[in-house]
């Protein structure tokens, strides 16, 4: 209970300051596209030059948390998530929208990040000691097994066809072997100069969720009037607040999920909202509605992305492993200031190590009010005449996947991927499972190629990839996942035939 | 009139000339990183370029952009080809791995696509193993290895960099054969493969190292380097355990310019940027941060890159 002795320094005017500064500050940055968490945490750092340790912890804390729940203001009301914790968001978050709910969709998801985020964090302050060990517990032969599972989400994120959805994710994963390899030093498939460094994730991620919206919204023409006027209902806070409560499956799903997969180095944020939708879709009465602008899916998604940031902090603040890009900046910000994260950051710097972790925890409340204050106001996007909202989007897209490393090679293959998931939609194929396997692609190739390199070295491949209790869990559980797909898949067909 | 003319002709010419040497730089500087925010070379960079604009150094700002990918290819792709040769877009540099990546090929640029500035900081790299393994020194490792040819698995960040290379003058000088994994995810993720016992024992940046044996996760059995580092004076050097490795596989970080940038600007940075790293509020950070200084001039860090380009020619042949 150490940490509640430090709660003072988080309510120093200066220190409140900060943190309500860094929430704003994140909340705009998250919302805008292709502006990640790694990044807004990165553009903090040298503000925090001119901070003392402390000050410069809480700035860069309550950012983080800040910017994981802005995202899903653009995952929501244009489609576009902010980075790949948002994905999932999109799926039931943009048809809400889309159907006037956008405040609704908005108060639900910062009221469940509020939650998940919460109970993260108090799982980094509680447990950090045994979490360390569980972080360390995933090997190269786990993390392979781990993408694998991710790839069985795939069936129940399209909707229509799991066979069109697993050829999506297998485009995904082709995209994701372009460029130079590390593992064996060797190019594949670069044909342009901006390829080199394979197809960057963010712009990626605007390409494929923006540009067909906008194709398919130019292309109704300036006078369109078959769209009706699209009423933006206000939604009652405190009927969110019951809301979120009586759907406390997904709720409890999406937390543990997010807190277990945030803890796991190297995967982390990136995917946990997509298992989360997954798992809770799974275990929902009510699956037909998924996908259709059901609050089960934005509650998972977003406590899921939430309940990560906490965990995602474990191996760096106990061993001084960075487990993700954003930890890996958070890293800088300590070393700058001579701290050195693990046992000694706890031991000789509790004054700093404590009030960075309460800030989060205040930050998640900041956030959350925050978030539910302009949720209504940014609801309101969805009146925006179709001409206009197409040139905006595009324009953000532009920015946003040009701001990741100020490179036009990023903008190009944002506009080729993004008119190429517009043709591919036309033939249903969507555009999360096609992200999915750009993102699980890599994992389980340098996991597989480095852990054959171990079994070569040690006991074969045999033995590496499929004995352990933790491998035969993982397998399992894949087996598991896809069979049911499968299963209910089947079941369906058998129904409406 | 005609006289009028040419005496402005002549004082606009005036103008523009100083423009380009003396008074340079008129504007901010941007630098590139080759890896993302947040790494070791990425945090440096802002640490020693951040007094830049005091007037005794630039007197302009140094703005640092990343431009990460393919172990730093993209960023020193981009710089050979596409940077502007006007002094206003420096890189930082990585040595061996801007040497070792153009011998290897693939890639548009070799050391001649650059003109060197200043080096900032030279980190070693360090043998490094689990905080159980039963391994204590450097001859402890080549025993294992001579023993079980081809078994000892120890990881490193990827190929062709500094960790990788510092592998090769091990295997090769101790005569054995171990298994180098390399990792994706840059030095943190061989860090975690070593602690977390997925391998027997790893190369690491002794900045890294460092810190993650002063937390008591890991052992530091050995240094790729000519002398001992003042973070770790207990820790011996390679040639020490008996083991020829010269320095090498040091990574050298500094600052450098494209080929075709004007002399004057060369020589105006060569002349301020050393000293610029020389403030002392630079160095109290960097050591705070555990990253080892080592500034050097123009003509050294030449001398230097010359040396790495004949060691890695030999030591890469064949691969």
């Amino acid at each position: 209970m150490e940490f509640i002795y430090y709660f003072g320094e988080v309510f120093t005017p200066i220190s409140m300051l900060l943190l309500i500064g860094g929430t704003i500050g994140g909340l705009i940055l998250g919302a805008t596209p292709g502006l990640s968490p790694t990044m807004a945490v990165a553009l903090l750092i040298p503000f925090t030059f001119h901070l003392t340790p402390v000050h410069g912890l809480i700035l860069l804390g309550a950012a983080y948390t800040s910017t994981v729940a802005g995202g899903a203001v653009s995952a929501i009301l244009l489609k576009i998530p902010g980075a790949p914790a948002n994905i999932a968001t999109t799926l039931d978050g943009h048809t809400m929208a889309q159907k006037g709910e956008g405040a609704k969709a908005l108060q639900l998801s910062f009221i469940s990040s509020l939650i998940g985020g919460v109970f993260g964090v108090l799982l980094l302050i509680f447990l950090t000691p045994v979490l360390a060990q569980w972080a360390l517990a995933f090997g190269p032969s786990h993390l392979f097994w781990l993408a694998i599972l991710g790839v069985t989400v795939i069936g129940s994120l399209e909707s229509n066809s799991v066979v069109k959805g697993l050829l999506s994710g297998c485009i995904g994963m082709w995209l994701a072997t372009i460029g130079f390899d590390d593992m064996l030093g060797v190019k594949r498939f670069v044909f342009h100069s901006s390829l080199g460094g394979g197809v960057n994730i963010i712009p990626a991620l605007i390409g494929l969720f923006a540009i067909p919206q906008v194709i398919t919204m130019f292309s109704k023409g300036r006078y369109d009037t078959s769209v009706e006027q699209i009423k933006v209902k206000k939604h009652p806070i405190g009927a969110a607040f019951k809301e979120v409560i009586s759907r406390k499956m997904s709720l409890m799903i999406g937390t543990i999920t997010g807190s277990i997969i945030g803890l796991i180095p190297g995967v982390g944020g990136q995917i946990a909202g997509l298992v989360a939708y997954d798992q809770s879709k799974k275990f929902s009465p009510e699956k037909a509605k998924f996908g259709t602008g059901h609050s089960e899916g934005v509650i998972a998604a977003e406590s899921a992305n939430n309940a990560m940031v906490g965990p995602s902090l474990v191996p760096l603040l106990t061993l001084s492993i960075p487990g993700s890009p954003t930890a890996a900046v958070l890293l800088g910000g300590l070393l700058i200031h001579g701290i050195f994260p693990g046992t000694d950051l706890f031991d000789n710097h509790p004054d700093v190590a404590w009030p960075f972790i309460n800030s989060m925890l205040i930050g998640q409340i900041l956030m959350c009010v925050f978030g539910i204050y302009i949720a209504s106001f940014a609801a309101r996007v969805a009146q925006v005449p179709q001409s206009v909202m197409a040139a905006t989007v595009l324009g953000l897209a532009l920015f946003g996947s040009y701001a990741v490393q100020q490179s036009m090679g990023d903008v190009y293959v944002m506009a080729v991927l993004g008119t190429m998931m517009y043709f591919l939609e036309r033939f249903g194929f969507s555009a999360a499972p096609l992200v999915l396997g750009l993102i699980l692609g890599p994992i389980a190739e340098a996991n597989f190629v480095q852990g054959s390199m171990i079994a070569g070295a040690t006991d074969g491949a045999f033995t590496y990839f499929f004995t352990g209790g933790l491998n035969i869990f993982l397998i399992a559980i894949a087996i598991l996942s896809i069979g049911y797909s499968a299963w209910s898949e089947l079941s369906t067909r058998k129904e409406s035939a | 009139m005609k006289k009028l003319i040419a005496a402005l002709a002549v004082s606009l010419m005036g103008l523009i000339g100083t423009a380009v040497a003396g008074d340079y730089p008129e504007r901010p500087v941007l630098m590139m990183v080759s890896y993302g925010a947040g790494g070791a070379t990425d945090f440096q960079a802002r640490i020693v370029t951040m007094t830049a604009g005091n007037e005794d150094a630039l007197g302009m700002p140094i703005a640092i952009i990343n431009k990460p990918g393919a172990g730093g290819r993209v960023g020193w792709n981009w710089f050979a080809t596409e940077a502007e040769k006007d002094g206003y877009t420096l890189a930082a540099y990585n040595i061996p791995h801007v040497v070792a990546q153009s011998i290897k090929g693939g890639v548009d640029y070799s050391t001649d696509s650059f003109e060197p500035i200043a080096n900032w900081g030279a980190d070693p790299a360090v043998f490094v193993v689990g905080k159980d393994s039963p391994m204590n020194s450097m001859a402890d490792v080549v025993a294992f290895a001579k023993e079980n040819p081809g078994k000892l698995t120890f990881s490193g960040a990827g190929l062709f960099v500094g960790h990788h290379i510092a592998a090769l003058q091990i295997e090769k000088a101790a005569g054995v054969k171990m298994a180098y994994i390399p990792t994706k995810g840059g030095g943190a993720a061989a860090m975690k493969a070593v602690i977390a016992g997925d391998v027997m024992g790893g190369v690491n940046n002794l900045s890294d190292a460092f810190r993650a044996a002063s937390a008591g996760n890991i052992k530091i059995l050995g240094v790729a380097d000519l002398e001992r580092n003042e973070f770790l004076p207990d820790v011996p050097t390679m040639k020490e355990q008996g083991l020829d490795v010269d320095n090498a596989s040091v990574n050298f970080r500094g600052v450098m310019v494209p080929k075709g940038t004007p002399q004057e600007v060369i020589d105006k940075l060569a002349a301020t940027v050393p000293e610029m790293f020389k403030n002392a509020r630079v160095a109290k950070r960097m050591k705070a941060g555990g990253s080892p200084m080592h500034i050097m001039t123009r003509e050294e860090v030449q001398a230097m890159w010359a040396a790495r380009q004949a060691t890695l020619e030999e030591l890469l042949k064949g691969l």
